[in-house]
C-alpha cells in the first residue's frame, strides 16, 4: 500500500484553486449571479464531483476553473498560473498544454479516426506523443483494436472512451469533465467512470467532473454541492446513497421556500 | 405554409445573404443590359429622327445607295431643279458623300478608318443647310474652305482659320476651316468625324461621276403630305432610282439601330445567362444546407400532419421569397448598372446621344421572373429532398448531420455523360464534335464530387507544412463532396470559358504574327485607310525612290479560274520572290513570266490542277478569257491567296485600273528613315496606310486583345458570383461545424490556427475549382482551335502557361479573400457556447 500512501501525500498540493470566484451576467435589474464567491481547492491526484441542482453554478464553476469562461471577480490558478491575467491566446495555451476535457456530447471530429482524435492536443501543440503512455492509456480504455474506425463507426459508449483517451494523452494537470457520462446507457457510463477513477487511482491523474448523477458521483473521492452560486457541503468518499439523500434535501428545499 | 416560410426566410437571413447577392448580381446585369440598350437605342433613334426633319421624299439609287458603278442613275442638278418645281415641294436639296482622310496636327488619320465622312454643303434658298447648325465660321464656299463638326473640332484642337491637309483619293489638299458646326448626322452621332466642303468642291472630290448627287431630298410644303409628294415625284423618277418617303426612311433607319442594340444587348445576355448559371450552384447549395439544418423542424411538420408536397411547397414559397427579393434589388441596381455603363462608354470615348432613362415593362418583367424562376429551379431539387423526410426524424435525438447519400448514381450518371461525350468527338462532324466536348463539360461538372476526392488528396502534400490545421481543412474539404463540388463548379465555369477564350486568343495572335513574318517578306506594304483601292500612281512614284530596292502592286480583280471563282493579282513577277514568301507544294516561283499563273492549294485541290496545267482565266469586269499556264501551286492563308500573274495579264481587262496594295523591300529594311521617305514621296497623304509586319500582326492581335479583355470583365462577374458561392458555403460549414470548433478551441486550437485552417479550406475550394476549369478550359480551347487550323494554317495552340498561373494565383486569392468573414466568425466562437448540447 505505498502507491497509496505517496498519493495521499501528494493530495495536499493543489492542482487548481478558486479564490472568491464570482460571476455575474447582466446589470441591474436582470443582473443575475451565478457564482457567488466560491472558493475552492482541487487537490492533485484527486478526483472531484461537483453537484448541485439545475441552475446552481456547477458548470459555469467548472468553465471558469478550466479557462473556458471569464469570470467577473476573483481569482484561478491552475498549478502555479494565474488566469485572470491571460489573454485568449496564452488561456488556449494553458487549455491545450495543461487541461483535458471530456465532454457530455463527445465531441469528437467525424473526420479523424479514433487514434488521430487521441493525439489530436498534441497534433496542435506540434508534440510527439510519448509511445509507452499512449499505448498504456489505449490499452486501459480498451480501445486497441478500435483505432482505424472513425468516430460514426463507433458507439456511443466507445466514443466516450475515445475522449477519455484523448483527455489523457498529452498527460494534463488537472482533467474536467462536464457531464461525461450524460449521453451514455448506464454500463458504458460506469466502465467511463471506472477508467477516470483509475487514471486517478493509477496514474496519478487530478479529475474535476460536473455531474447530476449521484452514481456517478459516487466513483469520486469528494463531491462539493453547489446551490444558488455557492459552495453549501461537501462530502468525502461518498456513496451513492449519501449523494442522494444529500440532493433530495436541495429538492425539499427547493419546494418548501 | 406561406406564413411559415417567411419566417423562415426571416429566421435565416444571414444564410440567405449570400444566395440573395448572387441572384441580385445575375438580375442586375441583365436588368442593367435591358435599361442601358432600350435607353440607347430610344436615344439614337429620337437623334437621328431629327436628321430626316428636311426630307419628305428622298430620290435614291435604286436597292440602296450602293456605288455600283455602272447603275449610277444621273441625280444630277437638273433633276434637282425639276424637283424643286414640283407642285407640293417646298425645297430640294442634293447631298453627297465620301470618305475623306483628315489628318490631325501630327499628320495622323482623324476619326479611324472608317469614321470620316466628306459630304457636301448644299445652300438652300436662305443661304443654309438644315443638315448643318454652325456655331462658328461659316459654310466653306470655295474649294479652299472646309467646316469641321465640333466634336472633330475639339478632338483635333482645329478652329476657324487653321489651315488642314485632307485626301479624298489620293492627292493630299489642304483648306482652311471656315466654321464648325454641330449635326444629328447619322456617322456622327456614331462617333465619327464629319467635314463638309462646298457643294461644287464635294462633287468633285468625292469621285461622282456627271456631278451627280447620291441622293436628293425633297421637302414638302406645308399642307403636302409625304405620299402626295411621293407620287408626283415618281413621275420624273429617272431610270434605277427610286422614291422613298421620310418616314419610311427613319423606320429603315429605326429597324438598322434596333437590330445592332439588339444584338449588343444580346451578348451582354449571354454573360449574364453565365452568372445567373453559376449562380444555381450557389441557390441549390444553400437550400440544401437549409433543408439539412431543418429536418427536425421539417419532420415535426410532418408529424403533425403536412403531406410530402406542402412540405415541397414551403421551401419552393421559401424560394419564392427569396428569388423575388433579390430580383426586385437586382432590378433597382440594375438601373444602376445602366447608368454606369453609359458613363463608362463615354468615358471611352464613344459618344452616346443623351436620353431619358428608359425602363421598359419587358425589363421589369424579364428581371422579376429570372429571378423568381432561377431561384425556385434551384431550390426544387433541395425542397424534394426535404419532402423525403419521414415524420420519425423528428423523435430523432441524434443531431441531424447533414446526408452522405451516396454517389453511386452521380458519378454512373455522369460517366455515361462523359463517355457519350467522347464518343461524340470521334464522329466526323465538326458541330457533332464540338457538341461532344460541351457534353464532356457538363459530365464533368456532374462528377466533381468524385473528382474532388483524389485532387484534394494530391492537394495533401501542400498543406503538410500547415500541421494540423492544414490536415483538418483537407478533410474538411472531402467532407461533403456535393458541396464542395459545386461550390468548385461554380468557379471552374468562369475559368473554363476563360482559360478556353484565353488559349484561342493567344494561339490565334501568334498565328497571325507567323503569318505575317512567314508570307510577307516585304518591309513595308501600303493600301488605303478606308480599304477602297489605290491608284496605280501610288506605286508608281515609290518605285522610283532610290531607297526602294523591290516593290510591286497588287493589282487585284475578282475572276473565275477553271469556272470556280477567285481573286486574281497582278504582280510584278521580278519583285515578287522579295516581297511575298510562299509555300510551295509543286512548282515555282521562277517560272512565274509571260502567260503564267501561281495558285493557291485549295483551289488546286477543288478543280483537279496540277502545276503544268493551263487553265482558263475569266476577269469580272470583261468577257475575255486568258489562258494561264499554272508553273506553281502554294499553301495559300488568310493574307495570301488566290491566283498570282504577272501584271499585264490583268490590267487589260480591268475597267479601271487600280492596286489594292503596294508591297515595297527597302534598301535597308525597315527603319524610320526608310517611312519617312515613303511618306514624303506620297505627300504626306493621311488616306494612305502604311503598315510593317508589326503593325499588320498588332492591327489583329489588338483587336483579338481587346475583345479578350472585354470578355475578362464581363466574366469577372461569374468569377464574383462564384466568389459568392465560397463564402456561402464556408459559412455553411464553420455554422455546422461550430461544436467542432468549439471543441478545437477548448483544446488548444487558437483563434489563428481557427482562422488558417478556415482559409486553407477555402483555398483548396478554390483551387479546386481553378484547375478543373483550366483543364476543361484546355481542352475547350483544343477543340476550338482543331476546327481552327482546318482554316487557318499557321495555327498552333498555345498554352498560355504565364497567363494560366495568374489565374491559378487569382484563384487562391479568390480563396483567402472568401474565407475572410467565415474565419473571423469561426475564430470569435465562444468555445462554450459551441460544446454546449442543445
Amino acid at each position: 500500500m505505498t502507491t497509496t500512501t505517496s498519493f495521499a501525500a501528494r493530495a495536499t498540493t493543489v492542482a487548481a484553486r478558486a479564490t472568491d470566484l464570482s460571476k455575474v451576467y447582466g446589470q441591474g435589474e436582470t443582473q443575475v449571479v451565478a457564482l457567488d464567491q466560491v472558493s475552492v481547492d482541487f487537490g492533485q491526484g484527486e478526483f472531484t464531483a461537483i453537484m448541485g441542482p439545475s441552475g446552481s453554478g456547477k458548470s459555469t464553476l467548472m468553465h471558469c476553473v478550466a479557462g473556458l469562461d471569464s469570470f467577473s471577480g476573483g481569482s484561478v490558478r491552475i498549478g502555479e498560473t494565474e488566469l485572470s491575467s491571460l489573454k485568449d491566446k496564452q488561456l488556449t495555451k494553458l487549455r491545450r498544454d495543461k487541461i483535458g476535457f471530456i465532454f457530455q456530447a463527445f465531441n469528437l471530429l467525424p473526420t479523424l479516426t479514433a487514434l488521430e482524435n487521441i493525439t489530436l492536443p498534441m497534433d496542435i501543440a506540434g508534440r510527439k506523443p510519448d509511445k509507452q503512455w499512449l499505448e498504456q492509456v489505449i490499452s486501459m480504455v480498451g480501445l486497441a483494436d478500435r483505432l482505424s474506425h472513425r468516430p460514426t463507426e463507433l458507439s456511443g459508449g466507445q466514443q466516450q472512451r475515445v475522449a477519455v483517451a484523448r483527455a489523457l494523452a498529452s498527460r494534463p494537470e488537472i482533467i474536467f469533465g462536464d457531464e461525461p457520462t450524460g449521453n451514455l446507457d448506464s454500463r458504458s457510463g460506469a466502465e467511463v467512470l471506472g477508467f477516470l477513477r483509475n487514471s486517478v487511482r493509477e496514474l496519478g491523474q487530478t479529475v474535476v467532473m460536473v455531474t447530476h448523477d449521484p452514481v456517478a458521483a459516487s466513483y469520486a473521492d469528494r463531491v462539493i454541492f453547489l446551490a444558488d452560486g455557492r459552495i453549501v457541503d461537501e462530502m468525502h468518499q461518498p456513496t451513492a446513497e449519501g449523494v442522494l439523500d444529500r440532493m433530495k434535501d436541495f429538492d425539499a428545499k427547493g419546494r418548501t421556500s | 405554409m406561406f406564413r411559415t416560410a417567411l419566417r423562415n426566410v426571416l429566421a435565416h437571413k444571414a444564410r440567405l445573404l449570400m444566395t440573395v447577392l448572387a441572384v441580385m448580381l445575375g438580375v442586375a446585369f441583365v436588368s442593367g443590359t435591358l435599361v442601358f440598350t432600350d435607353t440607347f437605342g430610344s436615344a439614337y433613334k429620337n437623334k437621328s429622327a431629327k436628321s430626316f426633319d428636311h426630307v419628305s421624299v428622298a430620290i435614291k439609287p435604286d436597292g440602296g445607295s450602293d456605288d455600283g458603278e455602272g447603275k449610277r442613275p444621273p441625280l444630277t442638278d437638273g433633276l434637282l431643279a425639276k424637283a424643286k418645281k414640283l407642285p407640293g415641294a417646298e425645297s430640294a436639296l442634293g447631298s453627297v458623300s465620301g470618305f475623306t482622310a483628315l489628318a490631325d496636327k501630327d499628320g495622323k488619320l482623324v476619326g479611324g478608318e472608317w469614321g470620316t465622312t466628306g459630304a457636301n454643303f448644299f445652300p438652300g434658298k436662305d443661304g443654309k443647310d438644315p443638315r448643318y447648325d454652325f456655331t462658328d465660321g461659316a459654310a466653306p464656299k470655295s474649294p479652299r474652305d472646309i467646316a469641321l463638326d465640333s466634336r472633330t473640332a475639339d478632338r483635333t484642337g482645329y478652329k476657324v482659320g487653321d489651315t488642314v491637309r485632307y485626301s479624298t483619293d489620293g492627292p493630299v489638299h489642304t483648306a482652311k476651316v471656315s466654321g464648325v458646326f454641330d449635326t444629328d448626322d447619322g456617322s456622327v452621332i456614331a462617333g465619327g468625324s464629319l467635314v463638309v466642303f462646298d457643294n461644287d468642291t464635294a462633287r468633285k472630290a468625292l469621285g461622282k461621276k456627271n456631278m451627280a448627287y447620291d441622293e436628293i431630298d425633297v421637302k414638302a410644303a406645308a399642307g403636302t403630305s409625304e405620299g402626295a409628294l411621293k407620287a408626283s415625284v415618281e413621275k420624273i423618277l429617272p431610270k434605277d432610282a427610286e422614291a422613298e418617303t421620310g418616314a419610311a426612311l427613319k423606320d429603315e433607319q429605326d429597324r438598322m439601330i434596333e437590330q445592332n442594340t439588339s444584338s449588343m444587348s444580346q451578348v451582354l445576355l449571354i454573360f449574364a445567362g453565365i452568372a445567373l448559371f453559376v449562380g444555381i450552384f450557389i441557390i441549390a447549395n444553400t437550400f440544401t444546407m437549409l433543408v439539412a439544418q431543418r429536418t427536425k423542424e421539417l419532420a415535426l411538420m410532418r408529424a403533425v400532419g403536412a403531406s410530402r408536397r406542402q412540405v415541397t411547397r414551403s421551401v419552393l414559397i421559401e424560394a419564392f421569397i427569396v428569388g423575388l427579393i433579390a430580383a426586385v434589388a437586382g432590378f433597382a441596381l440594375g438601373i444602376g448598372v445602366a447608368v454606369g455603363l453609359e458613363s463608362l462608354m463615354n468615358a471611352g470615348g464613344a459618344s452616346l446621344p443623351d436620353g431619358p432613362l428608359v425602363i421598359g415593362p419587358t425589363t421589369i418583367v424579364t428581371a422579376l421572373l429570372i429571378g423568381v424562376v432561377v431561384t425556385m429551379l434551384a431550390a426544387w431539387l433541395p425542397g424534394r429532398r426535404a419532402a423525403k423526410i419521414p415524420p420519425v426524424a423528428a423523435m430523432n435525438s441524434v443531431h441531424a448531420s447533414p446526408t452522405t447519400r451516396g454517389l453511386v448514381v452521380r458519378n454512373t450518371i455522369g460517366s455515361l455523360i462523359v463517355a457519350l461525350g467522347v464518343g461524340m468527338m470521334f464522329m466526323k462532324d465538326n458541330y457533332v464534335k464540338s457538341g461532344g466536348a460541351a457534353v464532356i463539360l457538363v459530365g464533368v461538372i456532374v462528377l466533381t464530387p468524385l473528382l474532388s476526392r483524389p485532387f484534394i488528396a494530391a492537394a495533401g502534400p501542400l498543406l503538410k507544412p500547415f500541421g494540423v490545421t492544414g490536415k483538418l481543412a483537407r478533410l474538411n474539404s472531402v467532407r461533403n463532396p456535393r458541396r464542395t463540388a459545386s461550390t468548385a463548379s461554380a468557379l471552374m465555369i468562369g475559368l473554363t470559358l476563360i482559360t478556353a477564350m484565353t488559349v484561342v486568343a493567344v494561339s490565334m495572335g501568334n498565328a497571325i504574327n507567323k503569318m505575317a513574318t512567314d508570307s510577307l517578306k516585304a518591309d513595308y506594304a501600303l493600301s488605303m485607310a478606308n480599304f477602297q483601292p489605290l491608284t496605280p500612281k501610288v506605286h508608281d512614284k515609290l518605285a522610283r525612290l532610290p531607297e526602294v530596292e523591290a516593290s510591286s502592286a497588287m493589282r487585284t480583280e475578282d475572276g473565275e479560274a477553271d469556272g470556280s471563282s477567285t481573286q486574281i493579282t497582278g504582280v510584278d513577277p521580278k519583285s515578287f520572290a522579295k516581297l511575298v514568301g510562299l509555300d510551295f507544294t509543286s512548282g515555282s516561283m521562277a517560272g512565274l513570266k509571260g502567260k503564267a499563273a501561281l495558285i493557291d492549294k485549295e483551289l488546286a485541290d477543288d478543280q483537279g490542277i496540277k502545276t503544268g496545267d493551263t487553265v482558263p482565266v475569266k476577269f469580272d469586269d470583261d468577257d475575255r478569257t486568258e489562258r494561264l499556264k499554272v508553273v506553281g501551286v502554294y499553301q495559300q492563308n488568310e493574307m495570301i491567296n488566290g491566283l498570282f500573274t504577272p501584271t499585264a495579264n490583268v490590267t487589260p481587262h480591268m475597267s479601271k485600273v487600280v492596286d489594292q496594295q503596294v508591297l515595297l523591300k527597302m534598301k535597308g529594311g525597315t527603319s524610320e528613315k526608310a517611312e519617312d521617305a515613303v511618306v514624303k514621296a506620297l505627300g504626306d497623304n493621311p488616306a494612305i496606310k502604311i503598315q510593317d509586319k508589326a503593325d499588320i500582326s498588332n492591327e489583329v492581335g489588338g483587336a483579338i486583345n481587346m475583345l479578350l479583355n472585354m470578355l475578362y470583365g464581363l466574366l469577372a462577374m461569374a468569377i464574383l458570383v462564384a466568389v459568392l458561392g465560397v463564402i456561402n458555403t464556408l459559412a455553411m460549414s464553420v455554422f455546422e461545424r461550430k461544436h467542432e470548433i468549439g471543441m478545437l478551441r477548448a483544446i488548444g486550437l487558437d483563434r489563428a490556427k481557427i482562422k488558417q485552417m478556415v482559409r486553407l479550406e477555402s483555398v483548396v475550394i478554390s483551387l479546386f475549382g481553378a484547375v478543373l476549369g483550366v483543364g476543361l478550359g484546355l481542352f475547350l480551347g483544343w477543340i476550338a482551335g482543331n476546327s481552327i487550323s482546318g482554316t487557318v494554317k499557321t495555327y498552333t495552340m498555345e498554352v498560355p502557361v504565364g497567363r494560366i498561373v495568374i489565374f491559378l494565383a487569382i484563384a487562391a486569392v479568390v480563396g483567402v479573400l472568401a474565407a475572410v468573414w467565415p474565419a473571423r466568425s469561426a475564430a470569435r466562437l465562444n468555445p462554450l457556447q459551441a460544446i454546449k448540447s442543445e
